[in-house]
């Protein structure tokens, strides 16, 4: 399971950042920004619940959980 | 060479006067397979592997004459020459795979009239539309087919799946459909008698310059894959004592220094992180500085954005400030802070722009090191006035 990032519909609320640090930071202007070199970082199953709430948070929907 | 290069004389001659033969999708396939086609839009991808993703699906076929690239004019040329080729391309694609609708989509520079002319009596619509950079990526063809504004969409969702009217949608740079038509009436082995094993057949170039007296004959040559490109720009009159850098690929291309003894393949760009890609060749004159002309191409690219994702509406702009200063002798400015930018870019959009920009901003720092380090001591030997 990865995080995906719907680009075009994100604007930078930041509330996927706030709950899942371990996957994202923000950048200058408080887009999500990946912590590691993946584009769409991996998720492990510790972190699936954070990253099923990070989804649920944003309040355009950009954000997903891809196979 | 001259043998090589006679024998390229392909898209653009005479019209063939033998009937384009009807094939079954499974013969069209693997004809395709054995000729190593790839797309000659930029992507590069195995056409057969394009083809066999839509087969069986009724699908929408568009063919890709958008030519947003401004250094590029090869499909311009190739429809004003040869529209009956790129018809007959969309024609037998469209025929072996059942489609539903035959789309040519022509953008604002391509002469429409022939291509008009050419596709009465046939199935294919030939569209109009409106051009931008971008608006030649497939997913922003699609949207603007469908009405829609014609920007990317978010590439979960490929177009292969989802495109046009809904259907599963196959986009197809016009020089492809074109070199199709040539396939299916000449066979793989008369495709693959040029070009490298790995790398088959001819590309269509265009080969410009940023100085007037750099080239005699800057324009559009059909060269064969395999050449090497100091024999691309002999043919095109370069002057290569004056050439400082080629940009191979276009705006989202890579520089490859003047002296590099490279081939005009996939494997062989490789080696500078650049690809045939369109065919689009940018020869660097010495008189003009490289870091004001990356900058110059920078702040363009960040005009075409399609203003959609945070990071390329944000990023771009300050890249190409960035390199604007770099630009300017004896500014104080970082590489750092270019590097720093050109991160915050890479790999975070919707489609390739980002991307495009970050490997072409790359490229230019580390093929024109020596430049920038002359730039940071307040010097520059390009001076153009």
């Amino acid at each position: 399971m990865r995080i995906h990032v719907d680009w075009t519909r994100c604007d930078g609320h930041g509330a996927c950042a706030e709950l899942l640090p371990e996957l994202l930071t923000t950048d200058d202007w408080g887009f999500p920004l990946v912590t590691g070199d993946e584009r769409d970082p991996q998720v492990t199953v510790s972190l699936a619940g954070h990253a099923r709430r990070a989804v649920k948070a944003c309040p355009l929907q950009a954000l997903r959980l891809v196979d | 060479m001259s043998t090589l290069l006679t024998s390229t004389d392909r898209l653009l001659g005479p019209a063939p006067e033998y009937p384009l033969p009807h094939l079954e999708a499974p013969e069209l396939i693997r004809l395709v397979e054995e000729a190593g086609l790839t797309g000659r839009g930029g992507g590069g991808f195995p056409t057969a592997r394009k083809l066999a993703s839509v087969a069986g699906h009724l699908p929408v076929v568009v063919g890709n004459a958008m030519e947003g690239e401004p250094l590029s004019a090869k499909d311009a040329l190739l429809l004003a020459r040869s529209p009956g080729l790129v018809v007959d391309g969309l024609s037998l694609v469209g025929a072996a795979l059942g489609a539903k609708r035959l789309v040519l989509a022509l953008g604002p520079r391509i002469p429409a009239e022939p291509v008009q002319l050419a596709a009465r009596g046939t199935r294919v619509e030939v569209r109009l539309l409106p051009g931008g950079f971008v608006a030649g990526q497939e997913s922003a063809l699609v949207n603007l087919l469908d009405g829609r504004p014609g920007v990317p969409s978010d590439p979960r969702v490929p177009v292969f799946h989802r495109g046009v009217d809904g259907r599963p949608t196959l986009v197809l740079n016009a020089e492809t459909l074109a070199q199709l038509a040539l396939i299916a009436r000449n066979g793989a082995a008369w495709f693959r008698a040029v070009g490298t094993p790995s790398d088959p057949g001819t590309f269509l170039a265009t080969i410009s310059a940023t100085g007037p007296t750099t080239l005699r004959h800057p324009g559009v040559l059909e060269i064969a894959r395999g050449l090497p490109l100091r024999s691309a720009l002999r043919t095109a009159g370069a002057d290569l004592d004056r050439v400082t850098g080629v940009l191979v690929g276009g705006y989202h291309g890579a520089w490859v220094p003047p002296d590099a003894d490279v081939l005009l393949t996939v494997d062989d760009l490789a080696r500078f992180r650049a690809s045939p890609g369109a065919g689009v060749l940018l020869v660097l004159d010495r008189d003009t500085c490289p870091l004001a002309h990356a900058a110059t191409i920078a702040r363009y690219l960040a005009g075409q954005s399609a203003r959609q994702c945070g990071p390329c509406v944000n990023g771009m702009p300050l890249l190409a400030d960035a390199l604007a200063r770099l630009a300017s002798p004896g500014t104080a400015t970082t590489v750092t802070e270019v590097e720093r930018l050109r991160g915050l870019v890479d790999g975070r959009g919707a489609c390739a722009h980002p991307d495009g920009t970050a490997r072409f901003v790359a490229s230019t720092m580390q093929v024109f090191a020596a430049h920038v380090q002359q730039h940071l001591e307040g010097a520059c030997d390009a001076d153009p006035r």
